[in-house]
């Protein structure tokens, strides 16, 4: 096994050689050695995060006609360094009233929350960091993590802009945690494991193609999670100052910020994985592993800039609407996509691969066809229900 | 079990990044405190009372109705890694769980459950 397919054995086994060199028992080496590969990792991961908040800056600056960060080094690169520098020596203020240990807790959560999902995230054949046969659930659980840092952070703050923020990211937690989960079910019954190592191995065919709406629906419900706009309740400037992060400043702002950003990326990531393929790349991943790694970031990097596009396209829906569009639209159209899709799943067994993946195709298409004239017919009546009949008249056509 | 150790790994090093860097904040970082700074920010207006009072969460139907579901997938989950094994009677009876649960949706929907107020 060289060093350009599987690096981290190699590098695993060069430490081993050293570290039981110096006479330490092999089970505290394999342990030292993971910790080590774990931080490197991470490590890796919060430098990626640096270079995140330029990219975001950047792009949403061409989003608004503007140019964005140009002046510190080239393409203004060095600017989010400066900006570190100046949340570290930035002071760091606990409002009077806040719960101190909880307030102190909910930035060290969140960015763990973001950090503990790359355990799972395969990054070439063979190079993953936990092999779990259960990744789906954790990652959902590694989410409600995050969750749960910004209702610690809105709660104990002490201020009323927080904890209004806060409720409103619980309501959308608990309403979108649904068709996420369900359209997890959708790659699960392709591959027939929940691990993301089995998931990604298993496309042959990229799940996109057997399952467009199926990808579609887990972008929505991810943005969503992520609490990024159009559903970013939880920190509605115009109406909350910042948030659940009103009183947060410095360093531990930095940390929401940060983990914001990365959990975006992460999002991305998994999505590329889930619906498109992971590493694999017409059998580039079989190369090299640091074209496979080069891959997924592609990936996860085109995910990233499409919630991105819609961040910065669209505008915040109130939360009335964006619950009811929810539960009354996206959770039973995902449940109907489950049922069609097992029910397929079953039907088709045995039948060459084109057919298969061709009626899987084609029964999304219809579905979130079907469903969009449902909904548009739905609104309709909702209008004509609010407006007075006769009112409505049809706005382009 | 090893695996579970490599979790715990990532827990930990997860841990120790975030407050490795507001450690070092607090270090390199003035501190003047003052009772102004520190008051509650309220868009410069001083605040009323305690914001931790009794408050209508809304979304309380909605939180049952989660609870519900959410459990609700973690039955479909086994049910969905050996689906292919399992053949069409498995699948059907998944779908009969799953209609038995969007009735439960209907219902809530036209109790008027579902809308904000």
């Amino acid at each position: 096994m060289s060093f350009w397919n599987d690096p981290l054995k190699v590098a695993a086994d060069w430490l081993m050689g050293i570290f039981t060199g110096w006479g330490m028992p092999e089970i505290a080496a394999q342990i030292l050695i993971g910790f080590l590969g774990v931080l490197f990792l991470l490590s890796l991961l919060m430098v990626l995060d640096i270079f995140l908040v330029w990219v975001e800056r950047k792009v949403v600056s061409r989003f608004q006609d503007r140019i964005g960060p140009n002046r510190v080094g080239p393409f203004g690169l060095i600017q989010p360094f400066a900006d570190i520098i100046k949340l570290l020596i930035k002071e760091d203020i606990t409002p009077n009233g806040a719960d101190k240990v909880v307030y102190n807790l909910a930035p060290i959560l969140s960015m763990m929350s973001v950090l503990i999902l790359w355990a799972v995230m395969p990054l070439a054949p063979r190079m993953i960091g936990v092999d779990l046969n259960i990744g789906a659930l954790y990652i959902i659980a590694a989410g409600a993590i995050g969750t749960l840092s910004i209702i610690m952070a809105g709660w104990a703050s002490n201020n009323k802009y927080a904890l209004i923020g806060a409720f409103r990211q619980v309501a959308v937690m608990v309403a979108f945690e649904i068709p996420m989960l369900t359209m997890l079910l959708i790659p699960t019954i392709f591959a027939g494991s929940m691990g993301f190592n089995a998931i990604t191995e298993a496309q042959d065919v990229w799940f996109v193609w057997l399952a467009p709406l199926a990808a579609l629906i887990f972008l929505i419900a991810a943005i969503a999670e992520l609490g990024r706009a159009p559903f970013d309740m939880a920190e509605g400037e115009s109406e909350l100052v910042a948030g659940y992060n009103t009183e947060y400043s410095g360093m531990k702002f930095g940390m929401f910020y940060a983990g914001e950003l990365l959990h975006a990326f992460t999002f991305g990531g998994f999505w590329a994985i889930l619906f498109f393929g992971g590493y694999r790349f017409f059998g580039l991943e079989q190369v090299s592993a640091f074209l496979a790694v080069a891959v997924i970031f592609f990936k996860a990097f085109i995910g990233y800039w499409i919630i991105m596009w819609v961040r910065y396209t669209l505008l915040r829906i109130r939360i009335d609407h964006m619950l009811g569009f929810n539960w009354k639209f996206l959770t039973p159209l995902a449940f109907v996509l489950l049922m069609v899709v097992a029910l397929l799943n079953a039907l088709l067994a045995g039948t060459p691969t084109w057919v298969y993946v061709a009626v899987m195709f084609l029964s999304n298409v219809v579905l979130g066809w079907i469903a969009l004239e449902f909904a548009r017919s739905y609104s309709r009546k909702e209008r004509e229900r609010v407006e007075g009949v006769g009112q409505v008249v049809e706005a382009h056509h | 079990m090893s695996q579970w150790i490599y979790i715990g790994l990532f827990i930990i090093v997860g841990l120790i990044i975030p407050v490795g860097a507001i450690a070092a904040a607090w270090i390199l970082g003035p501190k003047k405190a003052n009772p102004i700074k520190q008051s509650t920010y309220e868009c410069g207006i001083e605040t009323v009372g305690d914001s931790w009072v009794q408050f209508k969460a809304q979304y309380y139907i909605f939180a049952l109705v989660f609870l519900i579901f959410d459990v609700e997938t973690v039955f479909l989950f086994p049910w969905a890694v050996k689906l292919s094994q399992l053949g069409l009677f498995a699948v059907i009876e998944g779908i009969i769980f799953i209609l038995i649960l969007i009735v439960g949706l209907v219902y809530t929907w036209r109790k008027g459950m579902l809308e904000w107020a």
